[in-house]
């Protein structure tokens, strides 16, 4: 089976990224570092990795957003994100 | 009805208690659930649902939320695949008065309500079929003049006749006179089968879905090939990218 076959999207990412993130992150726009691409992290690649999930631009492949659990805590690699903007109506108090 | 758009300080893993299960489908079963200070969900959201063996070995799953946010108690809706870790268990095993660790509701942009507007084209693959059947069960609980406002096209793949899931609610709702419901069926149909029956594609989205100058909102949800190839096509057929919502569910089952 081929690996694209295999992925999800940000939606699976949604539950590991709320224990970090107070907000639900898939309605977030994440803008690739890589490409300049733009979209919802509910609609970047999902690659699951064991306990955490790593986050693909649709466009370029690029690596956007790493999270994991680790023996010490939870890791969060942004490093592939240039901007990640969370729209008024996804702050929910 | 205003859904309450209110975000729980922790995502805390809960125990909640079966209360019944229904066969749906040669694959599925509902499983419905009394959940523990449930918040309320919004159609489309999923919970994440975890077993814990005897040796401390985990899994995990997440599974769409197939009730509208209009009724409680909570109903999951699983797909019993052959090869699977958790969804025999699931399927097979657990019984009314059990209990099952999950948490949620989870996510913000696979999600649906009537406020939204369409008009409204839903595209199901296999079990994908299961956040959308929350969306169309969150429009038939809405009042009739807010219903109009929004019509609404489903368009459900399936390999089987006999693994179509809410077959009969769908052609309920479709027989009310408030869905436009069409299956398809890629593995052989039955006598006298009148619906389509091939993969989904993009002459077929043509037909059924709505033109792109609708403004029309899609929400795209199953095997991960079919959604991917069905959200390209509704970009070619001129679909706002923004107003196509994806939830892939991992290969075919």
């Amino acid at each position: 089976m081929q690996m694209e076959e295999m992925r999800l999207d940000g939606n699976a990412a949604a539950g590991i990224l709320r224990e970090i993130f107070v907000h639900d992150m898939t309605a977030a726009v994440a803008t690739c570092r890589g490409c300049g691409a733009t979209g919802m992290v509910g609609g970047l690649l999902e690659y699951g990795q064991e306990m955490g999930a790593i986050l693909r631009c649709p466009k370029c492949e690029a690596v956007l957003l790493r999270v994991v659990h680790a023996p010490d805590g939870m890791r969060l690699d942004p490093s592939g994100l240039a901007l990640l903007m969370i729209p008024a109506n996804a702050l929910v108090t | 009805m205003t859904i309450p758009h209110t975000a729980p300080a922790r995502l805390e893993w809960r125990v909640a208690r079966v209360t019944a299960v229904r066969e749906e489908a040669r694959h599925a079963r509902t499983l419905v659930l009394d959940v523990p200070e449930w918040p309320g969900h919004r159609a489309g959201q999923h919970v994440d649902v975890r077993l814990v063996a005897e040796d401390g070995y985990q899994a995990q799953r997440s599974y769409s939320i197939a009730s509208p946010p209009e009724s409680t108690p909570v109903e999951l809706t699983i797909e019993r695949l052959e090869d699977g870790e958790v969804s025999p268990y699931l399927c097979d095993v657990l019984r009314p008065g059990d209990g099952l660790e999950l948490r949620g509701p989870i996510g913000g942009y696979f999600v649906w309500e009537t406020s939204l507007g369409g008009p409204l084209l839903l595209v199901a693959g296999g079990s994908g079929v299961v956040p959308l059947m929350a969306m169309l069960r969150h429009r038939h609980a809405a009042a009739a003049p807010v219903r109009e406002t929004v019509p609404v096209r489903l368009l459900y793949s399936s390999r089987t006749v006999d693994e179509l899931i809410y077959r009969d609610e769908l052609t309920r709702l479709e027989g009310a006179g408030d869905v436009d419901v069409h299956f398809t069926l890629t593995r052989g149909v039955p006598a006298g089968w009148t619906d389509f029956q091939r993969r989904i594609d993009r002459a077929m989205l043509a037909e059924v879905g709505w033109p792109a100058a609708s403004g029309a909102r899609a929400y795209v949800c199953g095997p991960t090939p079919l959604v991917e190839a069905v959200a390209n096509q509704l970009v070619e057929l001129g679909y706002d990218p923004s107003r196509v919502r994806t939830e892939r569910f991992g290969p075919t089952g």
